[in-house]
């Protein structure tokens, strides 16, 4: 028993020194280095609603660059702004809004002028198969119908009340999530009947919700800006990183998740 | 008489607790010092006076209290029967107790939501007959918090009742007490401080409710918009906001908790 534990702790202090020698990138060449030159950890904060592409677009950039190795801190852009803010190591931001994204580079942590790499609209999400025959934002409001909205707060719920007060839908919902996932997840669990959410969270959950289109949503469109960070421990591989995300290969990944080319 | 400790406070504390004690409370203070220096004093009062504010205060106040008192009717039972009551797998039970407070409290609020939505095992039926759905309602934010505050007291007051002498108990018998009156009488009487100490805490676990409560009740303002979720959704705009709301509610928990504790529990 002892041995193995002692087995399993050096092995995990190797790792940590790998990593570290890993993380300058002036150590000796690397087996299987690339010839970009692209190594060490780069640390990406992005909006939680990413989470499925930019898992895969880190997979394919380390495929890219072996030496490379891409390692994402998901959550609510405005916590993760906080957290840029206050002082977190990261590399990379992705957020999905622009106000947010201003946060941090009013604050002097933006290295250069976002770019906006993606954008986002709403749809209604229902449960599979559509029980109360939801077609549009109207429906919304008939009695017995429950919603879920984000709380306005957040990027998802200051979208959905920019699109209800320009279609003039007054509508009161039961609740006011934190954040999209959670206005998602009342809807698979069948609590409320419809919820505003983006459509590419619609999609990944397409096994469980149907997400209706609706015409409205083109009013409110989300723009998800992405910036290296001035503080970046990794500047040069969350340069390549970034490059990856706005390149035909990065693009094609978003997109088909749901997102839309901007 | 002379009591170690008591004679005018010369005895000195060692140094290998007073270092850990000391290390301890810095710990546990910093990030109150913190809140306070980066608070924005200046608006604090104006932040006061907000409609909004006041109504997720006492939302927070009221639901926190009627969980705590649902935690004391349901609790002292289940904290004698296992103090008291030498049943098979009573020490499953105890552990069963303690899920909660092991459980992040998400989780747990998606766990209420499997039982006591409307589509959920119990909520369905409750849905069905009554029409009553707990999610999304000002009760369900008592559920939520009772769910996560119980433990504390079951926990607080099985204590007293281990440490509390069975003798009074077995004397009552002899005299020809039944066991409920034993309880009433006796039993009750001599762990009244615990029983107080432990609802305090599972007030203040109440009032502090985050996780389960958003996840299980939602966050509407004036129905289950508690002050923990109006801190949460005041940081995803300004920091400064979030510090003042934590202020209040602290400021006003620490001093419900301190008078409250001097009345109940006799602290030398």
């Amino acid at each position: 028993m002892t041995t193995r534990w002692i087995r399993a702790t050096v092995a995990g202090l190797a790792i940590v020194a790998l990593t570290a020698c890993g993380d300058n990138g002036t150590g000796s060449p690397q087996a299987g280095a690339s010839s970009s030159g692209v190594t060490g950890t780069i640390t990406v904060f992005a909006a939680a609603s990413l989470t499925e592409s930019f898992t895969q677009i880190g997979k394919d950039f380390e495929a890219a660059n072996p030496g490379a190795r891409v390692t994402f801190n998901f959550a609510g852009s405005s916590a993760l702004a906080t957290q840029i803010n206050q002082g977190a190591p990261a590399d990379v931001f992705a957020s999905a809004s622009p106000a947010t994204m201003k946060t941090v580079t009013d604050a002097g942590n933006g290295d250069g002028t976002p770019n906006t790499f993606v954008k986002n609209q709403l749809v209604i999400a229902v449960p599979k198969g559509n029980p109360k025959g939801i077609t549009g934002l109207a429906d919304l409001t008939k009695p017995g119908v429950k919603v879920a909205l984000c709380a306005e707060q957040v990027p998802c719920g200051a979208a959905a009340k920019t699109v209800l007060s320009a279609a003039k839908v007054s509508l009161t919902p039961v609740t006011l999530e934190q954040d999209v996932k959670a206005a998602l997840s009342k809807v698979k669990l069948g609590e409320v009947d419809a919820a505003l959410v983006y459509r590419t969270d619609a999609k990944a959950a397409s096994s469980d919700v149907d997400g209706i289109e609706f015409p409205e949503s083109a009013g409110a469109i989300n723009n998800y800006p992405i910036v290296v960070l001035k503080s970046a421990p990794n500047k040069t591989a969350a340069r390549a990183f970034v490059g990856y995300v706005l390149s035909s290969k990065g693009v094609a990944v978003l997109t088909n998740a749901g997102f839309q080319a901007p | 008489m002379t009591r170690n400790g008591t004679i005018g406070g010369r005895r000195r504390p060692p140094i290998v607790l007073l270092a850990p004690a000391v290390l301890a409370l810095t710990f546990l203070v910093l990030p109150l010092a913190g809140l306070l220096v980066r608070a924005p004093w200046s608006s604090l009062s104006q932040r006061l006076t907000e409609p909004a504010v006041l109504t997720a205060l006492r939302l927070s106040l009221q639901t926190a209290t009627i969980a705590t008192i649902v935690c004391v009717l349901l609790g002292v039972p289940l904290a004698w029967l296992l103090a008291r009551v030498d049943f098979p797998g009573r020490r499953v039970v105890r552990a069963l107790v303690t899920v909660p407070l092991v459980l992040p409290p998400v989780v747990g609020g998606v766990a209420l939501l499997l039982v006591f939505g409307r589509k959920g095992l119990v909520g369905s039926w409750l849905y069905e007959t009554f029409g009553v759905s707990l999610p999304f309602t000002t009760t369900g934010v008592v559920v939520a918090e009772a769910f996560v505050a119980m433990p504390f007291l079951v926990i607080a007051v099985e204590g007293a009742l281990r440490g509390a002498d069975t003798r009074y108990e077995e004397a009552a018998a002899t005299l020809g007490a039944g066991r409920w009156t034993a309880f009433r009488r006796v039993t009750l009487p001599l762990v009244a401080p615990g029983i107080a100490a432990g609802a305090l805490l599972c007030w203040a676990r109440a009032l502090g409710e985050f996780g389960a409560t958003i996840t299980f009740a939602g966050n509407f303002p004036g129905r289950t918009q508690t002050m923990p979720l109006a801190v949460y959704l005041a940081l995803e705009v300004d920091l400064q906001d979030a510090i003042v709301l934590s202020l209040i509610l602290l400021t006003v928990s620490v001093a419900i908790l301190a008078s409250l504790r001097d009345r109940w529990i006799n602290t030398p």
